[in-house]
């Protein structure tokens, strides 16, 4: 059925190629006759289309109505009810679509029942004739000659350097746009006060710290460091670097290398709960396997390995903050996090602690 | 124009007021020839050349929606104390955009119906102006003369998604905020000055109380400016080009066949702005989206499992899912002279995108170059006509839709009850062989459907009448078909590989023999159209009875 080549020269003598074969075509028989339509030869088809097209317009008067009144009528009051605002959105959905589609639908019909449906043909003309090519290449010979820029080449040469300088202030008022990173993004909340006075692990979002002794085996904390609600400037900020997942495991399932030996309690282990992939927060505790879950990505760590990355497109453990207990049985933080948390960037390497430093 | 000036030329003189006000205004603008030229120019009429329609439409209805919603957003990210009417925020702490967005929804009468008619059409432009480019790449559109304008409908896209993303971002949602997130560590990724580009973003540290001004102005301002000159451009060129036209009887290169713009076509066209507009309403009013009363304000610390972009940036999230970070006790994230390379979000972020949109804006040189054709094309390809390019075509959607189907890795685990790295690992394997796939398929197909038109050109269509012949064999009986429909199957150009050429000097250099490779792969699997001497050969069948099956044997593939 298929005359198919791989167009070889030795097949290619079999093929009809376009332009190489115009006899072979099939001549295009033009525009087929204009076929016409029933409203066309029967006035009472006519008749019956316009009068659709009348309901239609009809029809939009009505979703206008609609919109109207479901929009002076339903009274929004000081506490309305979800169920109100529902009422009202899909009332006045309603009667936009009416108007609207009453409008639409009756215009398309007047034009594909009643309007005239010969298809016609015009020419297509050229893009650029060769006569206003020429006749352009003259107007701009004309100029350059006369502006003299090839004859005096000190004028084009400062104008370039000019014209190539002058952005230079548009991007540099731009400066203030940021501060310096710095390393701001090295520090957390969880650094101990300027007194030496540890910070103690709180519940997120209320604040109210955490005693070791309510960490039961198998929960999990959302933490926020003591005296972060408190804070009047810049509290989501230091919340984006410094919430905490909080677990209690069974001692023996954590296998803390030894420089971490001493950063849990009792089996509780803190570690920050921002991805280490973009940020997101690790925010699901898979309790029977220990693993946390971004559910961003689906980052997974694995609790029992120090958070090492088990799954997923992050390439890092999550940081653990270093806890013990203070002298009233809550738990602290005996340090910041020895490493930036959340996602890498390109300063980060020299941002990372030495151990137990 | 010279011959009213003279004294004695006739003088028009409107009779009714209506009549005197367009004079007077025709005078001075010179109305009459820019309704003389463009009154009725004619336009070719097909259903999917109203993809760019809805496009053109939808921004239409984001203008209207958007004016409004400024007038009652506050892009603030000071901290404030939810008061409005819905109770289970109330005393909630958060920002003045995010309290504003609620005000909107649900204490501005008609606020929350602009905003879903907002957010609908935001979704539905960024959807018409892809579904649109789909139209323009698999049918040919984008060949001389209208290159150009082709890579001025991809800055479209573009801005599209940066338009939607923008405007996402605005109610200070948690959602958004994530979103934000993520946008954060994808700019830190960035070697040498990512950390510097995600301060001055954010003003200093995510998130900062800056982001949601500064989108704003991009999104009210500097965007839809923009997405409006590209459009002024990109109409400006169609009026140039004149519209193409599917191939057909009476369509060729030098004619534009269709229904004159006034009225026909202006009627339509103008209607089905309604029509648009009164479909998006419909969503706005029963499908609700973007409920951001149920996602509570932005908060570093929470997220809710199954969290989705919006559907535009669905791929490239998709793709940062994929992305393995380790592979085995290999980090994929690498230290280098003291410095992060962070691999596992950079390639993801920018490699598939990068790829997807490069070969986007050059494919009309990368094909005119293959084929060495600089004619002028103003007549469609079908799909099936040109298989090599609708093979590309889907291979690229294909890989497109892998990704995208990624951004919902955890939706499929949890719907179809499948392990989520499971879903994960498949959608690896076909991020590498679903394009390969596809391409093959698709070709194939594309073949096979010219096979069959082919065949319905030569022996006509299958009426589905068996009919039993004197001897006892039987036949299905074929209706020849009248020489317009034939001409829609056999009236297209079926190019042969072009072998290489050498150059001025004789040599075939190694470049033009590459490009007689790649002009082999594209046109090396061909059927060309039905002849009038095939047509004449195959009535001589007819007459016999239906040979299809001994003529099949005999033109096997010859491959």
């Amino acid at each position: 059925m298929g005359n198919h080549s791989d167009g070889s020269p030795s097949h290619s003598g079999t093929v009809a190629t376009a332009g190489q074969n115009e006899v072979e075509k099939f001549q295009d028989p033009g525009i087929p006759p204009h076929r016409l339509r029933l409203a066309d030869t029967d006035p009472r088809a006519a008749k019956k289309a316009e009068r659709q097209v009348a309901l239609l317009f009809g029809i939009s008067v009505v979703g206008t109505l609609i919109f109207l009144v479901s929009y002076f009528a339903i009274d929004l009051g000081n506490d309305s009810s979800i169920a109100t605002i529902r009422l009202q959105n899909a009332l006045l959905g309603t009667g936009t679509a009416f108007a609207m589609l009453g409008i639409g639908t009756g215009i398309v019909h007047w034009a594909k029942a009643l309007m005239p449906d010969h298809e016609v043909s015009e020419e297509r003309h050229a893009i650029r004739t060769e006569d206003d090519r020429q006749a352009a290449v003259r107007i701009v010979d004309d100029i350059v000659e006369e502006t003299g820029i090839k004859r005096r080449p000190l004028i084009r040469n400062t104008l370039l350097g000019a014209v190539a300088l002058a952005p230079l202030p548009a991007l540099a008022i731009f400066g203030d746009l940021g501060p310096r990173p710095d390393n701001t993004l090295a520090h957390t909340m969880w650094a101990p006060g300027p007194d030496g006075k540890l910070k103690r692990l709180a519940r997120d979002p209320d604040g109210t710290p955490i005693k070791a002794a309510d960490v039961t085996i198998g929960s999990a904390f959302h933490v926020i460091p003591e005296g972060l609600n408190e804070l009047t400037e810049g509290k989501l900020n230091e919340k984006a670097k410094s919430v905490v997942l909080l677990m209690r495991l069974n001692p023996e399932e954590l296998h803390p290398s030894p420089e971490r030996a001493d950063w849990a309690y009792n089996g509780i282990v803190a570690y920050s709960k921002i991805c280490t992939h973009v940020g997101c927060p690790v925010a699901l505790y898979e309790q029977q396997t220990h693993h946390l879950l971004c559910p961003c990505h689906q980052s997974t760590f694995d609790l029992t390995q120090q958070c090492k990355v088990i799954f997923g497109p992050a390439s890092r453990p999550l940081p653990q903050l270093p806890i013990a207990v203070d002298s009233e049985g809550y738990l602290v933080a005996t340090s910041d996090f020895h490493e930036p948390v959340g996602p890498t960037y390109w300063e980060r390497e020299q941002h990372v602690l030495i151990p137990n430093s | 124009m010279s011959s009213s000036l003279t004294p004695d030329a006739p003088v028009f003189a409107a009779k009714t007021t209506g009549g005197r006000i367009t004079d007077f205004v025709d005078q001075r603008v010179g109305g009459s020839g820019i309704l003389r030229e463009f009154g009725r120019k004619v336009f070719p009429d097909h259903w999917s050349f109203m993809f760019g329609e809805v496009a053109l439409y939808s921004f239409v209805i984001l203008l209207l929606s958007g004016t409004f919603l400024t007038f009652f957003f506050d892009p603030s990210m000071a901290e404030t104390h939810y008061a409005g009417s819905y109770t289970p925020l109330t005393n909630v702490e958060m920002s003045v955009a995010y309290s504003s967005s609620l005000d909107i929804s649900f204490d501005v009468r008609g606020g929350m119906f602009m905003r879903q008619v907002h957010h609908w059409s935001a979704l539905l432009f960024v959807a018409s102006v892809s579904v649109h480019m789909l139209r323009v790449f698999f049918t040919g559109a984008f060949r001389k003369p209208r290159e150009l304008n082709w890579v001025v409908g991809s800055v479209l896209l573009i801005l599209s998604m940066a338009a939607g993303f923008t405007g996402y971002s605005l109610p200070d949602d948690l959602l958004s905020g994530n979103g934000l997130r993520i946008i954060d560590g994808v700019i830190k990724s960035i070697p040498v000055v990512g950390t510097y580009i995600s301060f001055f973003l954010f003003g200093g540290e995510f998130p900062g109380t800056m982001i949601i001004s500064r989108l704003y102005t991009l999104h009210i301002l500097l965007v839809p400016a923009l997405i409006l000159l590209m459009i002024v451009m990109h109409l400006f060129m169609v009026v140039v080009h004149k519209h193409t036209q599917y191939p057909g009887p009476g369509r060729n290169d030098g004619n534009v066949v269709g229904y004159p713009l006034g009225p026909v076509y202006a009627a339509k066209a103008g209607g089905f702005f309604f029509i648009v507009f009164g479909v998006v309403a419909i969503m706005a009013a029963f499908f609700t989206i973007n409920p951001i009363w149920n996602y509570g304000p932005y908060d570093p610390s929470p997220v809710s499992a199954g969290t989705q972009p919006d559907w535009y940036i669905g791929f490239v999230d998709g793709a940062l899912r994929l992305m393995p970070g380790t592979i085995g006790d290999w980090k994929v994230e690498q230290i280098w002279f003291g410095h992060m390379f962070t691999f596992n979000v950079l390639l993801p972020a920018l490699v598939p995108a990068g790829i997807l949109f490069t070969v986007m804006f050059a494919y009309p040189w990368i094909e005119r170059w293959i084929t060495k054709d600089n004619r002028e094309h103003h007549v469609l390809d079908r799909p099936r006509n040109a298989p090599t390019r609708t093979a590309i075509g889907m291979a690229g959607f294909v890989w497109y839709c892998v990704m995208w189907a990624a951004a919902g890795s955890d939706l499929i685990a949890t719907h179809f009850h499948v392990a989520l790295n499971d879903v994960t690992y498949w959608l690896r394997a076909l991020f590498f062989i679903g394009p390969v796939i596809a391409f093959i398929v698709t070709k194939r197909v594309a073949l096979a459907l010219q096979r069959k038109d082919r065949e319905i050109a030569l022996h006509g269509r299958e009426t589905g009448r068996i009919v039993r012949l004197p001897h006892g064999e039987f036949i299905e009986v074929h209706a020849p078909l009248d020489e317009y429909k034939r001409y829609m199957l056999v009236g297209f150009e079926s190019p042969a590989p072009l072998p290489a050429v050498p150059n001025d000097h004789g040599v075939v250099d190694r470049k033009e023999k590459l490009r007689a490779k790649l002009s082999r792969w594209f046109f090396e699997d061909r059927v060309a159209p039905a002849s009038p001497a095939e047509l004449e050969a195959a009535h001589g069948h007819h007459g016999v009875h239906e040979a299809v099956e001994a003529a099949e044997s005999q033109k096997t593939l010859s491959h």
